[in-house]
């Protein structure tokens, strides 16, 4: 497996909208604290992506998953970090020039509401074709006759090309937006939720459509979603986000089937299967912990967790390696056995 | 059942006038839950399943139509009770929550105050006791540090705490029916865990009977005793839940389930369901709609639509529905 | 709600535009008939100085104050000009006024606005404090304020309209440019290789265009007041040359006497002229916005 990507120690922070410039003026003056509370959207990620291979990035809103992958597609800056695409540091470059960049094409984006996505006043053709026009710099009948194959390499008909996007349906949409993102034959294809705003119906055929295009242009897929039924189906790999943290990471269906860290065990659980009352009921109370200048020291998922041990608010867990799979929890290894065959019973736990 | 149910719809018809024609978009569409049961109405986007709540409700976009049919709460039809009955059936016998609960709550209005609103209103409590009933109701949808939350707006919370404020809202004044609107869609799943068993738990304290609304048969599949699946304005099979899954008789149903990605184990083994909606403006609809992508479509199927009975329970609209026990998998296709 | 229209063959653009802008004139006759009137004033301003009946500097004392008959279908002015003559030779001045002062202020505070509200900053805070500085005068003084220090000729008339409307438009383009700032498609801009420049041209202003365009057209309505106001208190158009609102400042001196027809004519060109820009926009609307294409 050769990588295509590498993701080392990458970090998000933003400035929380701290006090007042009066408060903070007066602050210095007193010889206080000068630093600004940060929300530390994105802390510490590590991961790799192989050519050919498809990760899943799961995690709930507000973990970070959006901003990690908008910064892997070069939209935001790291705040600390390197990212390698093959061997070129792509974060030393601002995302401000990154657009005039010579690997622009090499990482693309398909997003979640395509409708959203596509300028309301282009056509479908325009859509697809604007990166070809600035990527590529391809013209007058050369560009028409890429745009009418990649439309159809999507299943997108080409009497659907002079439309505007409230004109097609979600499907069609969908379809754009895949279209534009694979026009320039990408390297690494980043999927924020592409079917969140679809059918059922409709989700399967454009599934269908990802994996045989992933197959014909030899692509890498990085696939954000909440859907884990989908993220299982698609990926090979999946990755656990929490608070801005990865706290699992490994063979997508072993992962699924025995999680070990606490909060994918509540997620998997959580997500109802087919003709199955609750019997688990793992539930997870109160509310996440909040993201702005957490304690270093304590784990992020301390408070929501069944197990809520002294190290837990000691040590802040290291993401370490356990055989193909590496999950951040002091007590991963002891609790896979009893976890995966006990019921739990939730502990009404106080919000830290 | 023995007892009368909390709703019963009949023949259900609703028409939208629109500037590209007449959108026939419910028809004859029956259905009925029982006191305290829990049921589902199922289907993709354009089946009609929230058109159904909303004519029941009396909340349809103005240029709807009701043109047929009967939704019966005990003796009074709602569809043709006067204002002053439907207020006070409204939010005392039948509450309703939305999909996303943030539009759905007053955003200049404390949330305490929105709750309040509806136990001096149907309840008609003083304003000091509704405001302390307020903040019971909050404690009870599992919201912490009520007294201070109560004093909040939408837009400092949470989406998971806004569709608990919204239920709160929904069951202040203890209805015996509850309609729930994809109440957790665009929720965390976690979250929607938690959200349901919290509908569900209050259901059965109270008595009171649901109806989920949803596109996700596999939700719909673990908290609905019955499952209403429905297809293009028309109910197209109402199963109990695990007669359903043993056996689906509808071939949409069917595909349905063959399409959601719970049902397989890899992404090949999925099937799309072929062709599109039709479009419901159209005059020369067949009465199946499903007919003209249906890959077990026969002659008889121009024919207007029979009520097939398997069982006692178990209903399905199909001159050709899919016989005796076979695998899941296989249910799908030529018999 | 999936709307799935008929496809049609493959036109161009411009095709397009004029088989909607047909559309939308069939289905509403009151745009119909703006843009008929708003053609008959183009028409007018354009062909109007050559097919007068009469020049509309020459006087002829002895015809002076005559009420309208055959010869003078407006009557005549107190020099003995003929009235309708100066009315339609007027229309082109003041359409020119109405035109160039809306296509200044639409360059000037449309792009302001725009710049401010998509790179917020710097830009945002100085187009705001010119657009507050402006704002803090009362608009009309502070036109014949402009006119009055720079002089009254029409390139200033204009130059004051634009400023006066100027923290308008950089208000509208700013909100829209805002809103549109963080939306999906400015990101698949960015990962297509669009530079930030390029964004804003080729993505942005073409989606605040159809709000301005609404703008623009009540504008115009708009500076062909403030151009007739100057001239009332004599701080616009110089005489002798024909302009309406100058012609109803000398006129209504003879309203008193009886002598109706000098100040009516004019004013009721000016009230037609607004009136048309103002129905104008609407429709205007209608054809620029996508959205209400089927």
């Amino acid at each position: 497996m050769t990588v295509l990507f590498d993701v080392e120690h990458v970090s998000k922070f933003f400035s929380a909208s701290g006090p007042d410039q009066l408060a903070r003026l007066r602050r210095r003056l007193s010889g206080g604290p000068q630093k600004l509370p940060k929300v530390h959207a994105v802390d510490d990620v590590s991961f790799v992506i192989n050519k050919g291979e498809t990760v899943g990035l799961v995690g709930e809103s507000g973990c970070g998953k959006s901003t990690l992958v908008r910064m892997l597609a070069r939209l935001v800056d790291v705040s600390d970090g390197s990212i390698k695409l093959g061997t070129r540091e792509l974060a030393l470059k601002p995302s401000r020039v990154f657009a005039r960049d010579r690997d622009r094409a090499r990482v693309q984006m398909v997003f979640q509401d395509a409708g959203d996505s596509i300028n309301p006043r282009f056509t479908a053709f325009d859509a697809i074709a604007d990166p070809l026009r600035r990527l590529r710099r391809k013209r007058g009948k050369e560009l028409r006759q890429r745009v009418e194959a990649v439309a159809s390499q999507c299943g997108l008909p080409l009497a659907l090309l002079p439309r505007f996007p409230h004109q097609l349906s979600g499907g069609q949409r969908a379809r754009v937006g895949i279209a534009r993102a694979i026009a320039v034959e990408p390297d690494l294809l980043v999927l924020d939720e592409p079917t969140a705003a679809l059918d059922v119906s409709v989700q399967v055929v454009i599934l269908q459509l990802l994996q045989r295009l992933k197959r014909e242009l030899a692509m890498s897929y990085l696939f954000v979603s909440h859907d884990l039924s989908v993220v299982r189906l698609l990926c090979d790999r999946v990755l656990v986000m929490y608070l801005g943290k990865i706290v699992e990471s490994g063979p997508a269906n072993s992962v699924f089937e025995r999680p070990w860290h606490p909060y994918t065990q509540a997620l998997v659980a959580a997500v109802p299967r087919f003709n199955d009352h609750v019997t688990e009921r793992l539930r997870l109370k109160g509310e996440p912990r909040s993201p702005i200048d957490p304690d270093p020291k304590v784990c992020r998922f301390y408070g929501r967790c069944p197990i809520g041990a002294r190290d837990c608010k000691m040590t802040q867990p290291v993401l370490r390696q356990i055989g193909s799979r590496r999950v951040a929890c002091h007590f991963a290894e002891e609790f896979v056995v009893e976890r995966v065959s006990s019921v739990h019973e939730t502990q009404t736990l106080p919000q830290a | 059942m023995t007892t009368a149910p909390a709703l019963r719809v009949e023949d259900l018809s609703v028409e939208f006038r629109t500037r590209s024609g007449i959108v026939r978009a419910l028809e004859n569409v029956s259905f009925s839950v029982g006191k305290g049961e829990t049921i589902a109405l199922v289907g993709e986007s354009g089946s009609g399943k929230s058109v159904s709540a909303y004519a029941v409700m009396g909340i349809l976009d103005p240029a709807g139509r009701v043109t047929n049919g009967r939704a019966l709460m005990g003796d009074i039809d709602l569809l043709t009770a006067s204002p002053r009955q439907l207020a006070e059936i409204r939010g005392r016998q039948i509450a309703m929550i939305f999909q996303n609960p943030r539009t759905a709550l007053n955003p200049i209005r404390p949330v305490g105050r929105q709750i309040a609103d509806v136990l001096i209103r149907h309840g008609k409590l003083p304003a000091r006791e509704a405001a302390l009933r307020a903040v019971d109701m909050l404690r009870a949808v599992g919201i912490t540090d009520p007294g201070r939350r109560a004093l909040a707006y939408p837009f400092e919370m949470s989406g998971g705490m806004c569709q608990r404020v919204m239920i709160a809202i929904a069951l202040a004044a203890r209805p015996s029916l509850l309609i729930a609107d994809e109440p957790t869609t665009g929720l965390d799943v976690t979250t929607q865990a938690v959200i349901m068993d919290l509908i569900a738990d209050l259901a059965s304290e109270l008595g009171m009977a649901t109806i989920f609304i949803t596109h996700d048969l596999a939700l719909a599949s673990q908290r609905a005793t019955r499952i209403v699946v429905m297809h293009a304005g028309l109910v197209v099979e109402n199963a109990p839940t695990q007669d359903l899954f043993a056996q689906p008789r509808h071939p949409y149903t069917a595909e349905l389930i063959a399409a959601t990605p719970d049902s397989a184990t890899s992404l090949d083994e999925l099937a799309a369901i072929p062709g599109s909606l039709p479009d419901l403006r159209r005059s020369d609809l067949p009465p199946c709609r499903y007919s003209e992508r249906c890959p077990r479509k026969i002659g008889t199927c121009a024919q207007p639509l029979p009520q097939v009975a398997f069982g006692t329970e178990h209903v399905v609209a199909c001159w050709n529905p899919i016989p005796a026990p076979v695998p899941l998998k296989r249910a799908i296709g030529a018999a | 709600m999936t709307e799935i229209a008929a496809a049609r063959p493959r036109e161009s653009p411009v095709a397009a535009l004029f088989r909607h802008s047909r559309h939308v004139l069939t289905q509403n006759p009151v745009t119909a008939f703006a843009f008929g009137l708003f053609l008959l004033i183009l028409l007018a301003a354009v062909f109007g100085p050559y097919i007068v009946p009469y020049d509309p500097l020459a006087s002829d004392t002895t015809q002076a104050l005559k009420p309208p008959n055959a010869q003078h279908w407006f009557g005549t002015d107190q020099l003995g000009r003929d009235v309708f003559s100066r009315v339609i030779s007027a229309t082109r001045l003041d359409f020119f006024i109405a035109v160039a002062s809306v296509a200044l202020v639409f360059l000037m505070g449309g792009l302001a606005g725009v710049a401010a509200g998509f790179f917020g900053g710097w830009t945002d805070r100085i187009v705001g404090r010119v657009a507050d500085t402006i704002m803090a005068f009362p608009l009309f003084v502070l036109a014949m304020g402009i006119v009055a220090a720079l002089g009254n000729t029409v390139q200033n008339i204009v130059l004051a309209t634009a400023i006066v409307n100027f923290p308008l438009y950089a208000r509208i383009a700013r909100a829209e440019a805002n809103v549109r700032r963080d939306a999906g498609f400015v990101e698949a801009a960015r990962l297509s290789g669009n530079a930030d420049w390029r964004i804003l041209v080729g993505q942005i202003l073409p989606n605040v265009l159809p709000i301005l365009v609404v703008q623009m057209s009540l504008t115009m309505g708009y500076a062909i007041l403030n151009a007739a106001g100057l001239s009332f208190i004599g701080l616009g158009v110089r005489p002798p040359t024909p302009e309406w609102g100058i012609m109803v400042a000398e006129g209504a001196a003879f309203m008193v006497s009886g002598q109706w027809w000098n100040a009516f004519f004019p004013g009721a060109a000016l009230m037609v002229a607004v009136f048309c820009f103002n129905l104008l926009g609407d429709g205007l609307r209608d054809i620029v916005d996508p959205r209400r294409r089927t």
